[in-house]
């Protein structure tokens, strides 16, 4: 897992970071949008860049930039991140028969989030102190 | 007695080593021949391929309704309904049969879907068999000479997304009422598990006429986005979750279709001090009431998974409550005996094992639980034990839908604080009240927003009881006659019975 240099709400694995660049040569460039609720819930979506519109009822956690890959912004709606933002978000990928509209299920691949409490630089970074 | 896996020595269910499509009648490949595996969670392994389909596929699937729906618009309620009959008793003679390649397929213990899935389908479809033959439009009488006359008329092809938790049920409680209003369907079931409703359909397949109904299966991203997207469907419903469903609100905006969505929740489960003022039958049910997050292995949309116990009686209740948890029965989901089975899929698995990992992190304390387990002989499936953490309604295992056999308990100190805490979710979907005193019961149920609160019960699902979201939970109810306007336009006739010119012209 690269290192950040300044505080980050969300990274990626590296195994999640080759999927990506392997999706970008199939789908063009990805986005993620972090879902809630039932089934497939509280998984993150990924998707064509653009295809999912966001707007006011979102918040952009962080962009991701995987080395030759496009970046890839990562949301979730304004609602669910109040109750997720004391958390630091990691992008996996686990073997997985997919879910919604995510463009890795045909892969036989899912990602999936790994959470750990912020420190105490990281709330502070993000003023959620 | 312990039930054979499909394909061995003494199963109740035989399968092909393929399955198809199913549009227009025919059973047909993907037009590109893909493939994928359906595996089954029990063991981990796969038994039989499926279409992997795309969206070629789909658009064959969605002309072939086009093609019937004129045709089946116009039957009589009476043809239709006794072809939904004829459904529920082809499958009441096979209920073992689909009862057992459910279970192998979703991991659910087959003393579930003998006893649930496949009984409260069957009903379904008969319940609706007789909604839509009393159903009645209206006339109003505008004035002596002016009459407003409601015709109820199909929407004509309608596109279906089943979600893979209760993959006959939920596939049935969408079918019903689209099939009994008269519409064509174009079906995808969950990726996880087409089996189960495509051994529905070749049980069922010569009581409907061709196109009527059509079963694409595939993939999310290849199947059902070109689904939900399609121009020929005149309305698309969705079971899952909310980032997809705000998707499928998207596509259906831009052609303008109405949608009905089904997302999700994470339901309270109250319990008041005076559930513990008599040692009986009823504290004896409040108990089973909070063991309720384990049925379907928390894989269900209401899983009760935040319990709210009141101070005055938590620790005594707690620990009946803990005992009653400890008291389910693991193993096998193929053992009539077995209350708790394999989590669906593999990355539900380990979606679950993260959130046992951020719970701890955030401080809850686990009061059982807590790990993955095995069962012998069947090393390769996805088990969890069920679990049960103690801790505070803003940890994030108090908001996330986990969809896993993991409950959240928390303590509240009179009725305002429970409804306090009640509410304070995303969602609006399920809820308890346990009480002995009507009236907070009445005022609990009242005040929760949520669609569905079940009060001194949990987890029935009746047809002709009403079942939809408030907040984020979604649009729509299913389960109830009301559904049928779902699938329906109102025609409305405004007719002039008066010679007499208006004087405008």
């Amino acid at each position: 897992m690269t290192k950040p240099s300044v505080a980050t709400r969300v990274e990626l694995t590296d195994p999640a970071a080759e999927l990506l660049a392997r999706l970008e040569r199939i789908h063009g460039a990805l986005m993620f949008h972090q879902s809630g609720g039932c089934c497939d819930g509280s998984s993150p979506m990924c998707f064509p860049a653009g295809e999912f519109i966001t707007s006011d009822a979102d918040v952009l956690l962080g962009t991701l930039a995987p080395e030759g890959v496009t970046p890839i912004e990562f949301w979730m709606s304004r609602s669910q991140y109040e109750y997720w933002k004391h958390t630091h978000l990691t992008v996996d990928v686990v073997p997985g028969r997919g879910s919604g509209f995510s463009v890795e299920a045909p892969e036989g691949v899912r990602f999936l989030i790994r959470s750990r409490l912020m420190t105490q630089e990281e709330l502070e970074a993000f003023d959620l102190l | 007695m312990v039930f054979a896996p499909p394909n061995t020595d003494g199963s109740k269910v035989t399968l092909p080593s393929h399955l198809d499509n199913f549009i227009g009648g025919k059973w047909v490949p993907a037009q590109d021949g893909e493939t994928f595996e359906d595996i089954s969670p029990v063991d981990g392994k796969a038994f039989v391929t499926v279409a992997r389909s795309k969206a070629a596929d789909i658009d064959a699937a969605v002309q072939a309704g086009t093609d019937a729906k004129d045709a089946w618009g116009r039957t009589s309620t009476t043809e239709r309904s006794n072809i939904l009959l004829k459904i529920a008793d082809r499958l009441e003679s096979h209920l073992e049969e689909l009862a057992v390649l459910e279970c192998w397929e979703n991991g659910k213990p087959v003393r579930e879907t003998l006893a649930a899935d496949l009984p409260l389908a069957i009903d379904h479809f008969r319940y609706f068999a007789g909604c839509v033959r009393a159903q009645e439009g209206g006339i109003s009488e505008i004035d002596h000479d002016t009459m407003a006359y409601h015709f109820h008329e199909p929407l004509g092809v309608v596109g279906q997304i089943i979600p893979w938790n209760f993959p006959i049920l939920m596939a049935t409680w969408k079918l019903a009422p689209a099939l009994a209003a008269g519409n064509c369907v174009v079906l995808k079931p969950a990726e996880q598990t087409p089996a189960s409703i495509l051994k529905v359909v070749e049980l069922i397949a010569d009581l409907l006429p061709d196109g009527v109904l059509n079963v694409v299966n595939g993939f999310g991203v290849e199947a059902g986005k070109p689904l939900a997207s399609h121009d020929g469907i005149s309305k698309i419903a969705f079971t899952g979750e909310t980032t997809t469903g705000r998707l499928i609100m998207q596509y259906a905006s831009q052609k303008i279709i109405p949608v009905t969505l089904e997302l999700g929740g994470k339901s309270p489960n109250v319990f008041f001090g005076d559930v513990m003022a008599q040692d009986d039958a009823f504290l004896d049910k409040a108990l089973e009431g909070f063991t309720m997050f384990a049925l379907n292995q928390g894989e269900v949309c209401t899983c009760p998974s935040r319990a709210l116990v009141q101070e005055s009686i938590y620790d005594e209740f707690m620990e009946k409550a803990i005992a009653r948890v400890e008291a389910i029965t693991v193993g096998n989901p193929l053992d009539p005996n077995v209350m708790v089975g394999a989590q669906a899929s593999n990355d539900q698995y380990e979606k679950i094992l993260s959130y046992l990992d951020i719970g701890r992190q955030e401080g809850a304390r686990v009061l059982t639980g807590g790990s993955k387990r095995t069962v012998d002989g069947l090393e390769g499936g996805f088990y969890i034990e069920p679990t049960v953490f103690e801790g505070d309604n803003s940890m994030r295992v108090f908001q996330e839908e986990i969809f896993g056999p993991v409950l959240s308990v928390t303590k509240f100190t009179d009725q305002e604080d429970a409804l306090r805490i009640a509410n304070d979710t995303l969602y609006g979907l399920g809820a308890g009240v346990w009480s002995r005193d009507t009236n907070t019961a009445y005022r609990m149920g009242r005040g929760i927003e949520a669609g569905r609160v079940w009060v001194n019960c949990y987890h029935q699902y009746p047809a002709h009881a009403a079942f939809g979201g408030y907040k984020q939970s979604g649009i729509g109810r299913e389960n109830h006659k009301m559904m049928l306007d779902h699938y329906q336009q109102t025609k409305n006739l405004l007719v002039s019975y008066s010679p007499d010119k208006l004087g405008f012209f």
